[in-house]
């Protein structure tokens, strides 16, 4: 690992006066392209979806296809990373479970993102009755009884992809929403947005330009640790019977089957993880450098 | 104060109300019913079996009696396991969990607090680096496989503690790892990037000048303010960890109460499913109070929200 | 302060304690070993340990050593021999059978077991009110049915007499060889009736009476602990008639399964296993281990078809879909347990049974062939279709193989739907799929008790298929007297049942388990049930 890291760059580079004279998107974009770190995650996240999305179409061997001859067989020449327990081939299940699984934890992590930044903010900067309803209703999503839930779902809509957003989304914004709320009742009483709110800012405006940048790397950090949470989220859900169903599968899915049997067949479970933690290692750097891009503090 | 608390209590109150409807509700709308047995039984029986439970009476019987039996504390029977109330059971169980819950969260705020703090106060050096590094392992190996891996190296490698079981104190230790390493990374991350956020605050600047030694700022003013991410996680936090875990449950072998929410919830056990969103959602509301009033008093302006 | 050198020795003090500690580091099973308990990994907790009320194996296990029927199974042969009562005769066909308990028999709290306990017992599992899904194996019992359905509302009229205090007379239905074979099973358990009725009436179900200090039993082990996900204690009935030749002094079942248990007694912290993990059977087996057992269990793995809907009201497609998948293939790579492949649905193993030549065969030709016939030439036309399964570890990977076997072929393609346990069933029950999984564990070892299901009268009958000459044959096999004419109806009538195919028969389980060497006493069985008063510990050769 480099001894450099995402924040130390930014600081020492970024000149205090340049701040000023140019817009602050392109300078975001400059300071984050001096991050190495940063810059390698952005590069191996990308290669990852391209692999899943691709992949699949150029590697000599189905997803599906199963040889029960050749079944739970370590890498080899013709299969590179192994077969599973039926046969088929580990790379080409990776990477198509790859789609469902980045497709999932994109999607999931951003609605629960976006519903849990707008969600705390109000309920913060309205503080009172306001506040206290709003927190009342996350506790009650909180102690819904998940599994039941799930099976509700399913029982009354069938197996349907979109299901799983809604069954993580009704769940993955509310620690989200809390932790913004209690970031936004500390900045409220802070002069400068007592300042705005006297010089006559509304409160879309004083969300939008004071909260929103102050509480940006918490949701950046807070992003990156719901991807892993949604991914493993999906791969249970699937297996209640709701989502992703056999023979398509996720990397959640493969890791969980993987651990299974991890002393006679490690393979099923080292290369799913790979796989995994390089993504989640890499949009890691990638959110840490964002986060130092965008944070109007760095500047000052 | 006596008018804050008793608004408080009211609002709890609302909340499991309507948590438990909607839960009575929800069970009620699952095909199956509670008693599909491993064999299939007779029609007569089965509607003998739900007299005996009272299922034969319309839903809102159902519920009112269930409203009745709650007020007198009384949670019901199971309908899985004979002669087991669900008071009893939870009872029973509620020791082990609120045990483990609170090893591995006094592992995951030890371990979390301390290498974020360490990691925030030199950004991009060694000692960001490494321990972060390890975090972010933490955060990519789920339970699931985590659990076993110990159990591989330290109980049948090593042969230290106990492959299973929640008998001798050494038991403790790798269940408790398991479910607290990964809060940890949790709270490691969100730590770092808070404390990084308020380095850089006024506050800071001014203790500094008036010649405070600068790892004093950093610990006292800095982590008052940095820690409000990690108080505000942490009420969700505890209650998930108190109330069990199913899969370390599982791989331990360890009688706690987790391994019943989701049983319990694929059984259709109504009264079980009921008593434990009960038990999990006042656990939710102590655990985000106390988590509210350690905000407001780390932050004493917040008082006016 | 600590100087370099004190910290050093205390260091290496600390060292040297450790590695003591660890050199004599006794294993839970040695502790067991010594103080004669044996530690069984049951897979899951009880239900129940009310004899009347459970339907499970893990129950029965736990059952078997807290009770005792009329009759024991051998611990080799599993042949019905005296228990409670020392010894019993019929009449001429079989029809009328006395009971002789012994004098000796007791309750664990010293009260003698009498032919009224039994009664009682009986009139409880049999009350419509108590609802005892397992009321049914009694019904061979004359008035029984009856009686549980409420048609007949006085017990005395039912076929369960106390001649006297030590005398029990049942009168059946008809004649029934094997009758002395069903009393082994836990249904037939007697309960003891003043602790039945100091916690509730004789039909309360959910009463205190069965939780440790409560419970009173006639079996050569008594409850001592009882602790959902902890473990199930018994240990020795000083009461039991026996109690002399019994040689554990406890038993402790652990509800623990699949990796954990088998982790569990790799690391010698229990005696025996419930199952072993399939991705752990290869490699046991590879090593040659002296642990593993893999034994012909009664009990038969296979898929049903819902033949009131199309395509499966047709006969062809039913038989086109059984002979188009590999068994053993399936065997060799998922289960993994050596199982033995199934054309029919009565295990080979099963008592005095001689199976009739199936008309399942594999051969994908003529699978291909009569799916032409029946209208669905490679697979063209097939509607879309689901194969219902319930949520589970090891029933998916079997599904994906025969989907796929399926799907290559006969050309149809098949989706999996996996559901919660109630779920499922009430898709099954309401007949809401096209093919499900299922699987049966007989009750007793008989063949009727994998054939008697199929009638078309029968609640575990999801498949809709029904056939009057069949239904004709299971009733007159009931009411045949001759052990050997009855074998072969109950064989003419699974033949018919085979040659209209409304199930698919994949493979027939085997019991995989682990168990120590020290553990004596313990034969393989075909119904898993291993009498405990007959196992011993003995780690002598160690």
């Amino acid at each position: 690992m480099s001894a450099h890291s995402a924040h130390s760059q930014s600081e020492a580079v970024a000149p205090r006066a340049s701040a000023h004279s140019r817009s602050p998107g392109r300078e975001a974009w400059r300071r984050f392209r001096q991050n190495p770190m940063a810059v390698g995650g952005l590069v191996i996240v990308t290669l990852i979806v391209l692999a899943c999305i691709v992949g699949p179409w150029l590697l000599p061997h189905d997803a599906e296809s199963q040889n029960l001859a050749r079944g739970a067989s370590g890498p080899s020449a013709t299969h590179w990373l192994g077969t599973d327990i039926l046969g088929r081939d580990l790379l080409a299940r990776i990477l198509s479970g790859g789609r469902i699984s980045l497709m999932v934890g994109a999607v999931a992590t951003t609605v629960a993102v976006c519903i849990g930044v707008v969600y705390g903010m109000i309920s913060g900067y309205a503080g009172g009755r306001v506040d206290r309803a709003m927190m009342r209703l996350v506790e009650v999503l909180y102690s819904m009884p998940f599994t039941v839930f799930v099976i509700l779902l399913m029982v009354f809509f069938g197996r349907q992809l979109w299901l799983i957003f809604v069954a993580i989304g009704a769940v993955e914004w509310l620690t989200m929403a809390r932790i913004i709320r209690g970031q936004v009742l500390g900045l409220k009483e802070q002069s400068f947005v007592q300042a705005a709110r006297c010089l006559g800012q509304g409160p879309v405006g004083i969300m939008r330009k004071h909260f929103l940048p102050n509480v940006a790397g918490i949701i950046i950090v807070y992003a990156t640790l719901t991807v892993p949470g949604v991914m493993l989220l999906e791969a249970f859900i699937s297996f209640l019977g709701l989502g992703v169903q056999p023979p398509q599968t996720s990397w959640g899915d493969l890791i969980r089957s993987g651990a299974e049997s991890m002393e006679e067949y490690p393979w099923m479970l080292l290369f799913p993880s790979l796989f995994f933690a390089l993504t989640l290692f890499s949009l890691n750097f990638l959110g840490d450098g964002l986060r130092d891009a965008l944070d109007p503090k760095r500047g000052k | 104060m006596f008018a804050t608390v008793l608004k408080r209590f009211l609002e709890a109150l609302a909340v499991l109300f309507v948590i438990l409807t909607v839960t009575f509700f929800m069970l009620r709308a699952v095909p199956g019913g509670p008693f599909s047995r491993e064999k299939d039984i007779p029609e007569a029986t089965l509607k003998q079996l739900e007299a005996y439970y009272g299922l034969d009476q319309p839903v809102y019987i159902q519920y009112l009696d269930y409203l009745g039996n709650l007020l007198q504390g009384d949670l019901g029977p199971t309908f899985v396991y004979q002669g087991w109330t669900v008071n009893e059971i939870i009872a029973s169980k509620l020791p082990v969990s609120l045990e483990l819950g609170a090893l591995a969260l006094g592992i995951a705020l030890t371990l979390g607090i301390g290498i974020g703090v360490l990691a925030a106060w030199q950004p991009g050096k060694l000692t960001d680096n490494l321990p972060m590094s390890l975090a972010m392992i933490g955060i990519c190996l789920p339970t699931f496989v985590l659990g076993p891996l110990l159990i591989l190296v330290f109980a049948l490698d090593l042969q230290w503690v106990n492959v299973m079981g929640w008998n001798l104190p050494q038991d403790r230790i790798l269940p408790a790892l398991t479910l607290g390493l990964f809060y940890a990374a949790y709270i490691a991350r969100l730590t770092r990037s808070s404390m990084l956020d308020v380095r850089s605050e006024d506050y800071l600047r001014t203790a500094r000048a008036k010649g405070v030694s600068a790892l004093r700022t950093y610990l006292v003013h800095g982590l008052r303010n940095g820690i409000t991410p990690v108080v505000s996680y942490l009420g969700p936090a505890a209650a998930g960890l108190i109330s069990g875990s199913f899969v370390v449950e599982t791989i331990f072998g360890i009688p706690g109460i987790g391994q019943f929410f989701v049983q319990a919830a694929i059984d259709n056990d109504y009264q079980m499913v009921c008593g434990l969103v009960l038990f999990y959602a006042s656990l939710i509301i102590v655990f985000n109070l106390l988590s509210d009033i350690l905000l407001v008093w780390l932050n004493p302006k917040r008082r006016k929200a | 302060m600590f100087s370099p050198a004190s910290l050093l020795s205390t260091l290496c003090c600390l060292a040297t304690l450790l590695l003591a500690g660890c050199g004599d580091r006794v294993t839970p099973v040695e502790k067991a070993n010594q103080e004669g308990i044996l530690l069984v990994g049951n897979g899951a907790d009880p239900k129940a340990l009310d004899p009347q009320l459970t339907t499970g194996l893990v129950e029965f296990k736990i059952l078997t050593a807290l009770f005792e029927g009329l009759t024991l199974a051998n611990p080799e042969t599993a042949e019905p021999e005296p228990g409670t009562a020392e010894r019993w005769e019929s009449n001429h066909d079989a029809s009328v059978y006395t009971f002789y308990l012994r004098k000796d028999a007791k309750w664990s709290n010293g009260d003698p077991v009498t032919a009224h306990d039994f009664v009682f017992s009986y009139e409880r599992i049999l009350s419509p009110a108590y609802a005892a899904e397992y009321a049914s194996m009694l019904f061979p019992i004359k008035g029984a049915r009856e009686f549980n359905s409420g048609e007949l509302k006085d017990f005395s009229q039912v076929g369960v007499k106390a001649l006297d205090d030590h005398t029990l007379e049942l009168s059946l239905v008809g004649p029934m060889p094997h009758f002395p074979t069903l009393l082994g099973h836990n249904a037939y358990f007697p309960v003891h009736p003043p602790t039945i009725l100091a916690h509730g009436t004789m039909t309360d179900r959910h009463t205190g009476w069965s939780k440790p200090g409560q419970l009173v039993s006639n079996g050569p082990f008594t409850l001592t602990d009882w602790n959902l996900r902890q473990h199930v204690f018994l240990s020795k009935n000083p009461h039991y008639w026996d109690a002399e030749h019994v040689r554990l002094n406890g038993i402790t079942f652990l509800p623990i399964a699949q990796n954990t248990e088998e982790r569990a007694f790799r690391a010698g912290q229990i005696h025996i296993t419930d199952s072993v993990p399939m991705s752990k059977r290869e490699r046991y087996q590879q090593e040659d281990s002296p642990y593993l057992r893999m034994e012909p269990s009664l009990a038969t793995y296979f898929y049903i078809f819902n033949t009131r809907k199309p395509p499966f009201d047709d006969p062809r497609v039913r038989r086109a879909f059984s002979m188009a998948i590999d068994r053993q293939a399936i065997i060799d790579t998922v289960t993994r347990g050596g199982e033995a492949p199934a054309y029919s649905i009565v295990p080979p193993a099963t008592n005095a049974y001689n199976a009739p030549d199936s008309p399942i065969h594999e051969d994908v030709t003529a699978a291909r062939k009569l799916m032409a016939e029946a209208g669905y030439p490679e697979g063209k036309g097939f509607p879309a279709i689901e194969l219902l399964y319930n949520t589970s570890e090891s029933h998916r990977p079997i599904a994906e193989a025969i989907q796929e076997m399926w799907q290559q072929h006969l050309g149809v393609s098949v989706e999996l739907v996996n559901q919660s346990w109630p779920v499922y069933l009430d898709r099954r029950k309401s007949g809401d799929y096209a093919v499900a999984r299922a699987g049966w564990f007989g009750d007793f070892n008989d063949a009727s008790t994998f054939l008697t299901m199929w009638t078309g009268d029968s609640g575990l009958n999801h498949t809709g298929w029904s056939n009057p000459e069949f239904d004709r044959l299971i009733l007159q096999a009931e009411q045949t007297g001759d052990p050997a004419k009855r074998q072969q109806v109950l064989r003419e009538a699974e033949l018919i049942f085979l040659d209209e195919t409304p199930i698919m028969p994949i493979y027939f389980y085997n019991r995989i388990y682990l168990i120590r060497p020290e553990v004596k006493g313990w034969y393989p069985n075909i119904l898993d049930d291993h009498p405990y008063k007959y196992i011993w510990l003995d780690a002598s050769h160690e």
